[in-house]
C-alpha cells in the first residue's frame, strides 16, 4: 500500500472552503460517527442484511473521500459494490478497521494542525 | 438571491453529509434546516415553506426516491425543486431521480463550486415559476388556478394534445354597415355570450376574440377526457344558440346571422404569453392554422362545421359526417381530409 490515507490537497481544499474551525468539528463528528458505522458493518454481515450493510459501507465511503481518506473510501467501495460477498470471513472487515485507525489517526494529527 | 437568503432543507441520514453541506449552502447566504431521513423530510416539507430540498438517496425508513415520488403526487409540493446529493454510483441512479422530477444529481463529496451553481440555478427557476404562478392567478380565477396547478400544468411552453376552434360571422362587414353602431356591439356581446355558454359548457377556452371572431381550445390549459368530442359538441350547442338567436332576432325584425366553424386536433405548442400586467394562454402551430383554414373554406365548402382528419377518426362515429375529400391549404404540404359536421335541422 504506496498510497497515502490522507490525500492531502482534498483536505486542504475542504478545510479552505468550509472553514478549519468547521473541519475541525467535521472530523470529530466522523471519529464519533465512524466506529458505529463499522460496528454496523459487523452486524449486518452476522444477521446477513445486505441492504444494511450496504448502506454502511456507502456512508463510510462517502464520509472518507469527503476528508481525503483514499484507501479507507476505496476499501469501502468494494464492500457497498460487493456487498455481503465482499466481506469474505470478515477479513476485509479487520482491513477496513485497520485502515480507519490509520485515518483517525492521521486526522487527528492534521485537526490540530 | 444571498442577501435574501432562500430556505433549504437538508437532507441526509449521515451526520458528516448533513452537517457539511448545510454549512457550505449557509456559505451560500442561505438557511437551512435539517432532517436525517425521508419521512422526517416529508413532516418538515408539509409544515413549511422551503424554496429547496437538497436530497440523500440511501437512507432508512424513508429513502431518497420515495421522498421523490411522493413530492410528485403532492399538488403542493410539486413544484419544490430538489437537488439529489449522493454518492450512489451508476447511470440507472441518476436517471430515476431525474426521471421522478429531480433537478440535478451532484456525486459526493458535493464540490462546493458545483454545489453553488446548481443551488442559484434551482432557486432562480423556483423564482420564476413562483412569479408565472402569481400571473395565472391575476388572469385567471382563482378556480382555474387552482386546477391548473393541481393538474401539475407546466406553466412555460409545451407541447399538448388539443383541439382548436375557430368561428366567425358570415357576412358580418355588410351587416355592421347596415346597422348603428351600438347595434352591433349589442349583437356582438349576445353572440359572445352565447359562444362562451356552449364552450364552457364542454370544457373548452376562449383564448382569442378578433372582431367577430373567435378561437377556443379544448384540451388546455386543462386537461379533457376527449377534447375533439367535446369541441364538436360545442360547435353543435353554438349552432343550435344561434338558430334560437335568429328566432329572437326576427321577432325585432332583424335578419339572422350565420357562423362558420373550423375544428382541428392535434398537437399544439400552448403557454402564457404577454407581459406581467397583461398575459393570456395560448396556442401556436399547426393544429391552430388548420383549424383557422378550416374555418375559412366553410364559405367554399358551404357548410356550417368543417372538421380535419385527426377530429374525425377521434369521434368515432359518434356524430354524423360526411367525407368530402381531401383539400390542400394554404401553409400544408400535403391535401388535408376535411369532414362536415352534419347539423340537425
Amino acid at each position: 500500500m504506496s498510497a497515502p490515507t490522507i490525500h492531502l490537497a482534498t483536505f486542504t481544499e475542504l478545510q479552505d472552503t468550509a472553514g478549519a474551525d468547521f473541519v475541525a468539528e467535521l472530523v470529530d463528528t466522523f471519529l464519533e460517527e465512524a466506529p458505529g458505522l463499522l460496528a454496523e458493518l459487523r452486524r449486518a454481515l452476522a444477521a446477513g442484511q445486505a441492504p444494511a450493510f450496504e448502506r454502511a459501507a456507502h456512508s463510510l465511503k462517502s464520509n472518507a473521500n469527503t476528508f481525503g481518506a483514499t484507501t479507507l473510501g476505496a476499501l469501502a467501495r468494494s464492500l457497498e459494490l460487493g456487498s455481503l460477498a465482499a466481506a469474505g470471513d470478515g477479513q476485509a472487515l479487520d482491513a477496513v478497521a485497520d485502515e480507519y485507525r490509520r485515518a483517525a489517526a492521521a486526522l487527528q494529527e492534521l485537526r490540530h494542525g | 438571491m444571498a442577501e435574501s437568503g432562500a430556505r433549504l432543507l437538508v437532507v441526509d441520514d449521515n451526520k458528516v453529509n448533513r452537517l457539511l453541506l448545510a454549512r457550505n449552502v449557509e456559505l451560500l447566504g442561505h438557511r437551512t434546516e435539517r432532517a436525517d431521513n425521508g419521512r422526517v423530510a416529508l413532516e418538515m416539507l408539509r409544515a413549511g415553506a422551503y424554496d429547496l430540498l437538497l436530497l440523500d438517496i440511501a437512507m432508512p425508513e424513508m429513502d431518497g426516491f420515495q421522498v421523490l415520488e411522493q413530492l410528485t403526487a403532492d399538488p403542493a409540493l410539486r413544484d419544490l425543486p430538489v437537488i439529489v446529493t449522493s454518492a450512489l454510483e451508476g447511470l440507472t441512479n441518476v436517471v430515476r431521480c431525474i426521471e421522478l422530477g429531480a433537478e440535478d444529481y451532484l456525486l459526493k463529496p458535493v464540490n462546493p463550486v458545483l454545489l453553488k451553481a446548481r443551488v442559484n440555478a434551482s432557486l432562480e427557476k423556483k423564482r420564476l415559476r413562483d412569479q408565472q404562478k402569481a400571473l395565472v392567478r391575476r388572469f385567471a380565477t382563482s378556480a382555474v388556478a387552482q386546477d391548473l396547478e393541481q393538474s401539475g400544468f407546466a406553466l412555460g411552453g409545451r407541447y399538448v394534445q388539443a383541439t382548436v376552434m375557430f368561428s366567425d360571422i358570415r357576412g358580418f362587414t355588410a351587416l355592421v354597415e347596415s346597422q348603428a353602431p351600438d347595434e352591433t356591439i349589442e349583437l356582438l356581446n349576445a353572440y359572445y355570450a352565447l359562444m362562451f355558454d356552449a364552450i364552457s359548457g364542454h370544457a373548452g377556452v376562449v383564448n382569442q376574440i378578433i372582431g367577430d371572431g373567435l378561437m377556443a381550445i379544448f384540451g388546455a390549459p386543462l386537461p379533457v377526457p376527449e377534447p375533439a368530442l367535446a369541441a364538436v359538441r360545442a360547435a353543435l350547442d353554438m349552432i343550435e344558440l344561434i338558430e334560437l338567436f335568429n328566432v329572437e332576432r326576427a321577432a325585432a325584425g332583424k335578419p339572422p346571422i350565420h357562423i362558420g366553424i373550423g375544428i382541428a386536433s392535434g398537437e399544439v405548442v400552448a403557454g402564457y404569453t404577454g407581459t406581467q400586467q397583461r398575459a393570456t394562454y395560448t396556442c401556436i402551430g399547426d393544429t391552430v392554422n388548420l383549424a383557422a383554414r378550416l374555418e375559412a373554406h366553410t364559405k367554399v365548402a358551404g357548410q356550417t362545421i368543417l372538421i380535419d382528419g385527426d377530429t374525425h377518426a377521434a369521434l368515432g362515429g359518434r356524430c354524423a359526417t360526411e367525407a368530402l375529400g381531401a383539400e390542400v391549404f394554404k401553409g400544408k404540404a400535403a391535401a388535408v381530409p376535411v369532414f362536415a359536421v352534419a347539423v340537425p335541422r
